[in-house]
């Protein structure tokens, strides 16, 4: 009697399991989506503070003119693209380049669609502090660079000079760069642009001499002026090999990328993410309230929006 | 709190040899001595210097590559996603899901009603106000909607760990060769760093809670079983024998005489899973699991401390109101057993239900805005203030980050180039040696083939790199934790003290206090050091001061009779006698160590840490997976050579 009862039960189980047939693994939205009956939008967010300020706007607008939930999580680049494409993430608001998981995604699997452009043009560079720049002129030239490693030199890098790098979620070719230049350097990595900031920071407050990975637009600039460091000019295709690299990063216009059934069915929602188009000097206002005065990013983006009207106005859908 | 105090629950067992081999062991030192020495310069001659030789090293890339695209392309197709993992994925996001609509449903009052009056029941009244307290100030922080996620999260993760690590456990429990197979595998799994296999889970499950769940399970389950199965090999033979002299079938003795008595233990393994699970819900951030982990995880993006405080205060109120209720549930129940009133457990639900109700009728479902105070500035400013006085400049000693300079230039750098200077055999030999003379043979060879399996991996100089700094890190973390370990066994007052402060720095999320300790001490791989002793040093401490607590007083009694000051009693007496769980302590921080390793990586700890972290960010599988699979053989090599309890089979 007991075991027909188990069997039946185990049946039942399997036939609870398969009975709903094939899961679709392309619809995985959060478990928190949707609560209280509200419409969910799940932005990704990367972990520098300009990715914050547009996610922050985004939100706020969507939650205030458009009456939507939004849900934010914090994602390192690629593996959003990864979550872009099973719908656990809506959007994401400001893509770097990834020709690699476009050519994957957009074009083969077509599970996500182009947003657009951002308005907001990306440059990675080399960078000294402008009190370092202004005292040795010459340093802003690659080719003067090994002059200076002594002076460079910290516990960490080695006897050689220190070049500050980020978080291992960017694009970076100095290990490369370095090689090929024939440069007294040794990449440090510091493994989060937390600690990064941190360290440049702390560096300043002494005035000591420090070269670092760095990006524009950045809202540190404000408070840490810096000065870029030539490299040898860009070219179409001189980073195509990443062993071979001797040539400056390019000039990337960020992208956003929305998921593909969100694009087409995501209503007012997903027709103000493609709209959505600011300058690098909105995004640098917003982000320096976040950073620097320590607004949460809600109240950052308030702030913009109320002084900003105009500029958003024409996102919204009609 | 017990957390991390599981590996070696059976410590103090001294050495039993074979009689056979007795005049071998009396002169084992000397063997082992004899045939190093021996085997050293056979190496020098037959194998010559240099790091692991590329001929002996396996190249994964392109097979993980290529394993990690399939998954990637056939995700959404493939039957083996759609119906297997896909539902499994399903039903995690479904029962979150579910637990969190409840926990928003019953509003923020009905929540902290139904956490008091549980505690009530199960603990007490301490517990119960320490438990309203707790939601009160997760409200008050303003976080009470990450608090909610982190807990649905965490009761479908404990849920699962607790079910699956008991039957593990049951079955280990009932059966010698069950038992024998999984000891090795809960071994690992416990050495396992948690950050190591998030990518894979990841690449298999993608971003978010279900991946987020599972890591928690792999993670939180072990100690669970581990303690089921010594509950019910524990059990007392002659309560046994009488159940079966009463005719009593298999059945009945497991329900009626066997798990009853075990129910100490299995109240302690859920306990554990909670700590485990609690501590595994913010690295799980990382990967998207929401909640509290992913609000100090943004803070950390915008460098803001404040702001992981607020959100790293919940997890710890979390961890102690948990901790608290199951321990003195545990408690409870083996002192007064069979006191289950159904009375109490009615006005519970009752007072639950009426709170909950007068929250909704009365439209405050969710926690009000203006009640919720802003500690992100002040803590800041405290913060910029230390790290502005303290960085440097400091008249005498010099500040902090001369400290981090000298500790890199005059320790990390000469173990590490030590270490990569050392021929690979060499290397191999000395962890053979260690292990063999704390361990036994198979301790010794466990530990060899972990060591080679890094070099076959092809990760061998970043691996002694992260050695490098797991040794610096685990010394200072030794003499920290012993001195104040003996300085708390001496005074209660100290102690108590002390408690909370332990509680904290075993509990608060380390991403909460990577920013002030990287504005101490700079971008590198003394902050990383930094970061993991604060992380082990609460176990190295609480060990200590139980060793030392648990010396024979008739020992100290009567050595303080024949006139012994108290430095002799401490060197002669003390030390000496509690040695095993001093042995046990430096298990335990080695392995606590390894577990902030890779965090070190995010503030420039580089090495292994930092090429998981690569992994994870990039989504490169085979960088990733292959540095995780190299911190477990590390983690395996340094437990076996510092496992104290080696010569007794461990009893769980």
């Amino acid at each position: 009697m007991r075991r027909r009862t188990i069997a039946a039960a185990a049946a039942f189980g399997l036939l609870a399991l398969t009975g709903c047939g094939a899961a679709d693994m392309t619809k995985q939205a959060s478990p928190y989506a949707d609560a209280h009956g509200a419409r969910t939008v799940t932005l990704s967010v990367q972990s520098w503070v300009g990715a914050q300020a547009n996610a922050a706007v985004a939100q706020y607008l969507l939650e205030h003119e458009l009456g939507y939930r939004v849900d934010t999580v914090q994602i390192d680049e690629v593996p959003a693209w990864d979550a872009l494409s099973q719908g656990r993430v809506d959007a994401i608001l400001e893509d770097w380049g990834h020709p690699e998981q476009e050519e994957r995604y957009v074009a083969d699997k077509k599970t996500i669609a182009p947003g657009g452009e951002l308005g907001v043009t990306g440059h990675i560079g080399w960078f000294v502090p402008k009190y370092f720049a202004d005292a040795n002129p010459d340093v802003t030239d690659w080719k003067n660079l090994n002059k200076y490693a002594g002076r460079l030199r910290t516990a960490e890098s080695g006897g050689k000079g220190q070049l500050l790098d980020g978080s291992p979620s960017y694009v970076t070719n100095d290990r490369a760069l370095v090689k090929n230049l024939d440069l007294d350097y040794q990449v440090v990595f510091s493994g989060s642009e937390a600690a990064q900031i941190t360290q440049i920071k702390q560096f300043a407050k002494e005035k000591k001499p420090f070269l670092t990975y760095w990006y524009k637009p950045q809202w540190l600039f404000e408070q840490v002026p810096m000065t870029e460091v030539k490299l040898p000019p860009y070219k179409e295709g001189c980073d195509a090999d990443p062993k071979k690299v001797a040539c400056a990063y390019p000039r990337t216009p960020l992208r956003k990328f929305l998921n593909a059934r969100f694009a087409d069915g995501g209503g007012g929602a997903a027709a103000f993410l493609k709209k959505f188009h600011w300058t690098t000097r909105a995004q640098n206002e917003v982000a320096l309230m976040i950073a620097d005065q320590k607004l949460s990013p809600g109240e950052a983006a308030e702030r913009w929006v109320r002084k900003n009207e105009s500029t958003w106005r024409a996102w919204l859908p009609k | 709190m017990s957390t991390t105090v599981t590996t070696a629950a059976g410590t103090g067992a001294p050495p039993a040899r074979v009689p056979l081999s007795d005049a071998l062991a009396r002169h084992r030192t000397a063997i082992i001595g004899g045939v190093a020495l021996v085997a050293l310069l056979l190496g020098a001659v037959l194998l010559g210097g240099g790091s692991w030789p590329a001929r002996f090293a396996v190249d994964l890339s392109g097979p993980l590559g290529d394993a990690s695209d399939w998954i990637i392309d056939n995700r959404d197709s493939h039957p083996l996603f759609l119906y297997f993992f896909g539902h499994i994925s399903n039903a995690v996001v479904l029962s979150v899901r579910a637990v969190y609509l409840v926990l928003l449903a019953a509003g923020w009052a009905g929540v902290t009603a139904a956490a008091g009056l549980v505690a009530w029941r199960l603990a007490g009244i301490r517990p119960a106000l320490t438990a309203v307290a707790a939601f009160a100030v997760c409200g008050l922080l303003g976080m009470w909607v990450p608090t909610m996620q982190t807990l649905a999260l965490m009761v479908v993760a404990v849920a699962a760990s607790v079910l699956l690590g008991a039957l593990l456990g049951l079955a280990a429990g009932l059966s010698d060769r069950v038992h024998r197979a999984l000891r090795p595998v809960l071994d690992t799994m416990q050495v396992l760093p948690a950050f190591a296999y998030l990518l894979p889970v990841v690449l298999v499950f993608g971003i978010g809670v279900p991946a987020a769940v599972l890591a928690t399970v792999v993670y939180a389950a072990p100690p669970m079983a581990r303690l089921t199965a010594l509950g019910l090999r524990g059990a007392d033979a002659g309560v046994m024998e009488a159940a079966a002299s009463l005719g009593a079938t298999g059945r009945q003795r497991l329900l009626t005489a066997r798990l009853p008595l075990a129910r100490k233990e299995l109240l302690l393994g859920v306990n554990q899973s909670i700590m485990m699970a609690l501590s595994m819900a913010v690295i799980a951030s990382v990967i998207g699991a929401g909640g509290l982990g992913d609000r100090v995880y943004q803070a950390l993006a915008s460098v803001d401390v404040g702001a992981a405080l607020a959100a790293g205060v919940p997890v710890v109120l979390l961890a102690v109101v948990l901790d608290r209720v199951t321990a003195a549930a545990g408690e409870r129940i083996g002192a007064v057993p069979g006191r289950g009133s159904g009375l109490g457990w009615a006005v519970a639900a009752a007072g639950t239900v009426a709170v909950a109700l007068a929250g909704r009728y009365t439209g405050r479902l969710s926690w009000p805005d203006a009640w919720t105070m802003d500690i992100a500035g002040s803590v800041n400013r405290a913060v910029d203030w230390m790290t502005a006085h303290l960085y440097s400049g400091v008249p005498v000693i010099g500040g902090t980050a001369d400290w981090a300079a000298r500790f890199t230039t005059w320790v990390l750098d000469p173990v590490r180039d030590g270490l990569q200077w050392l021929p690979w055999w060499a290397v191999l030999l000395l962890v053979g040696v260690l292990a063999q003379l704390i361990g036994t043979w198979r301790t010794a060879l466990t530990a060899v083939l972990a060591m080679a399996a890094i070099g076959v991996l092809g990760v061998w100089d970043p691996a002694l790199d992260t050695l490098s700094q797991v040794l610096a890190a685990v010394a200072v973390t030794l003499v920290a934790g012993v001195a104040t370990g003996v300085a708390t066994a001496r005074s209660p007052r100290l102690e108590r003290l002390l408690r909370p402060v332990l509680d904290v720095f075993q509990t608060m999320p380390q991403f909460v206090y990577l920013i002030p300790v990287v504005a101490l001490f700079g971008v590198g791989r003394a902050p990383a050091t930094v970061a993991a002793v604060v992380y082990a040093l609460p176990a190295v401490v609480r060990i200590t001061t139980q060793g030392m607590r648990a010396v024979d007083p008739v020992a100290m009694e009567s050595s303080r009779s024949l006139g012994a000051t108290g430095w002799q009693q401490l060197c002669q007496v003390q030390l000496p006698l509690a040695r095993p769980a001093l042995l046990l302590a430096v298990n335990q921080g080695v392995v606590l160590v390894l577990a902030v390793v890779i965090i070190g990586g995010l503030v420039g700890g580089g090495a292994l840490g930092y090429l998981v972290v690569f992994g994870l960010a990039q989504g490169d599988l085979a960088t990733g997976l292959v540095a995780g699979a190299a911190i477990v053989c590390l983690g395996l090599m340094l437990d076996r050579v510092t496992q104290p309890a080696g010569k007794e089979p461990r009893d769980a």
